[in-house]
């Protein structure tokens, strides 16, 4: 039995739908990430599980108690804000035990949890400060010490770490994960950030204009993307996504990448599913990820499927820990991602290995993937 | 920018310094004037003024004309001084200043943090308020005033006041409101904060700017007003302005100008007083720090 269960939830603004018949599930302890594009509908449907923003239709239930009508309050969820949303006028302290002061907690006892969660975030020497007084990082803990402090059954959080800076932001995402580990408490997660959700989820929900594109684990979300959206959306660098034509000649089965016909390159496909031949003479979607096109030292030897392409190199990005080379395969730009030591150079050929196993294919007009 | 503009000030020769601040410095007079001959004159006895030097110093310094007009200058009939009245606009004031900024801080929460069908035009509405000229409303006013039995007192002109400063408070908190971040009120509502508390405990604390500039407004405005003082009270519910007016054209006898000058001066010393005291408020940022920095 699931937790945390959205049932067929959609949402209006007026006569814009922007959630449309949303259904997931998390289990007791699971960190689930809704992960989209901006506009995707997932602040909102954050908001509508915080009950902030009513619901047109469906059902929220947290450990097996419908919530759909509930006050925020009465639901038993806590919520960190993107913009952590301090009480400028109160102090850290006062800004943590606010809530408890509202459900009439006697004083000694605020002042025990309070004392309780400022050790554990370690923000004790803090607590008489104003939240003007305070760093970005300081008031991002104090955003999370005053959820931690009501002790939820969910914890929301809103995009909290985009208003760090790059080096804070990949602390905190730490320091989320070791808390999330510790305490063991279902946390729903809003992020534009696909590092962050890929890091941090235990179940990733993309969204894509108010419509759930694909539910699953990270890794199904990044190994099998279930569309094109999908596949774009999640890694950096993105996959790359090029059209090419499936032919078969004597039991071998083809793919051309571009349509021009001298900058044309082939592939052999040595493996083919059932689903794939059926798109013989039609044009697919190929898409691989950079690090499945990669040089040959680097290329797996126990993936079965490597395939050899020379591929005229165009820019070389070294980015430290690997090289990006950049090439052309049919006339549409490609990345690779190639060892730190690679021997490439811009404008030269190099032969690059191609990881099929890793390969997905989609079809072109509805998206979707076919194998 | 602060370098940029000390080295702009450098640039600026020193003819050009002593033409601008001796400009400053005749404008300045020109308005104090006013107010040094109101000074100096209030502290003359009356024959000094009467022999015809407004712009000099006092020979001899009294404070007479002070008492004089504070308690026994005849006002009207009676020969109370001002203090009377100055305590009615007090009493008018403090109440009318006080009701309409709360009620404007309410209006401005509901219409801006709890929207609902209607509210722009609702908004709208009492905003217009703000353009209606007080002459055309005296009439209606009065007979109100007369049905809910609070012609003539002191209570009926709070409610008036009371009335028509909500459009300019309503108006000051609703665009204070509309900056207010949101998630501020979303967070308070998750700690279980309802409808008042949030008010209470969030806005209100977190609108120290505005408020100040409320009361300013509202309290310049109130203890400044003479339609309404001299339209809707009796003798015995005159605010200061009715009677400073009451004292000037009271005609018997000689022009005590002095005392009319100190009358001047002490009914507009609490204006003078409210921005004093609370102008330095007005610069401090009370928000800082509430979100992201």
């Amino acid at each position: 039995m699931s937790f945390l269960n959205i049932q067929n939830l959609s949402k209006n603004y007026g006569t814009v739908p922007v959630l449309k018949n949303i259904s997931l599930e998390i289990e007791e302890g699971g960190f689930l990430v809704l992960v989209g594009p901006s506009g995707c509908g997932k602040s909102t449907l954050l908001n509508t599980i915080a009950g902030l923003e009513a619901i047109n239709e469906g059902t929220i239930t947290i450990s097996a108690k419908d919530v759909s009508q509930l006050h925020p309050s009465e639901r038993d969820i806590a919520m960190v804000f993107q913009s952590y949303a301090l009480y400028p006028n109160m102090t850290v302290a006062g800004n943590i035990s606010f809530g408890m002061e509202m459900r009439g907690v006697p004083r000694d006892e605020r002042d025990r949890s309070v004392k309780q969660v400022s050790d554990l975030l370690q923000i004790g020497h803090l607590l008489n400060r104003k939240p003007g007084q305070l760093s970005g990082g300081q008031r991002q803990r104090v955003a999370m010490g005053r959820a931690l402090v009501r002790k939820p059954q969910v914890f929301l959080f809103d995009e909290p770490l985009s208003n760090l800076d790059a080096k804070l932001r990949v602390d905190m995402r730490t320091e989320i994960k070791r808390l999330h580990q510790r305490l063991k408490t279902t946390i729903v997660y809003v992020t534009h950030d696909q590092v962050e959700a890929m890091t941090l989820a235990t179940k990733i929900a993309v969204l894509k204009d108010g419509v759930l594109q694909q539910f699953g684990s990270p890794a199904e979300i990044y190994n099998d993307p279930i569309n094109m959206f999908v596949a774009d959306f999640m890694g950096s660098p993105a996959m790359n996504l090029l059209k090419g034509k499936m032919s078969v000649t004597g039991g071998k089965t083809q793919l051309m990448l571009g349509q021009n016909e001298e900058r044309c390159v082939s592939i052999d496909l040595k493996q083919t599913s059932a689903a794939l031949k059926i798109y013989k003479d039609k044009d697919v979607i190929f898409g691989i990820r950079p690090e499945a096109l990669t040089d040959f030292a680097s290329a797996s030897y126990n993936g079965a499927s490597i395939v050899k392409v020379n591929c005229l190199i165009e820019v070389v990005e070294p980015a430290g820990s690997d090289t990006f080379a950049i090439t052309k395969l049919g006339g549409k730009e490609v990345v690779a991602r190639l060892r730190a030591d690679a021997n490439v150079q811009a404008g030269q050929y190099s032969d690059l290995a191609f990881n099929l196993d890793k390969a997905v294919f989609f079809d072109p007009t509805s998206q979707l993937r076919i194998a | 920018m602060s370098s940029s503009q000390s080295q702009q000030a450098v640039k600026m020769g020193f003819a050009t310094r002593l033409l601008v601040y001796g400009i400053l410095l005749i404008v300045a007079i020109f308005y104090l004037l006013p107010l040094y001959i109101m000074i100096v004159n209030s502290l003359k006895p009356l024959v000094e003024i009467q022999q015809g030097n407004m712009l000099s110093l006092p020979h001899e310094w009294t404070v007479a004309a002070w008492s004089s007009a504070w308690s026994t200058a005849q006002i009207g009939v009676e020969p109370t001084g001002l203090k009377p009245y100055f305590l009615n606009s007090l009493l008018m004031v403090v109440p009318a200043v006080f009701i309409a900024t709360m009620l404007g801080a309410l209006n401005g929460y509901v219409l801006t943090k709890w929207r609902f069908r209607g509210s722009e035009i609702i908004f709208a509405m009492m905003l217009l308020s703000c353009f209606i000229p007080f002459q055309i409303v005296i009439i209606p006013s009065a007979r109100l005033l007369g049905l809910a039995g609070l012609s003539g007192t002191i209570a009926g002109l709070v409610a008036i006041h009371t009335v028509y400063g909500l459009g300019f408070t309503t108006l000051f908190f609703r665009n204070f409101y509309e900056a207010f971040p949101t998630e501020l009120v979303r967070a308070a509502q998750m700690d279980g904060a309802r409808f008042f508390q949030t008010f209470w405990r969030i806005l209100l604390p977190n609108s120290g700017p505005i408020i100040v500039v409320t009361v300013i407004w509202q309290f310049t405005n109130i203890w400044n007003d003479f339609l309404f003082g001299a339209s809707f009270s009796d003798a015995d519910s005159q605010p200061m302005t009715v009677a400073l007016n009451n004292l000037v054209n009271s005609s018997t006898g000689v022009k005590e100008y002095n005392v009319h000058f100190a009358g001047a001066i002490l009914a507009a010393l609490p204006t003078l007083l409210v921005y004093i005291l609370s102008g330095r408020y007005f610069v401090r940022g009370l928000m800082a720090g509430s979100v992201k920095g």
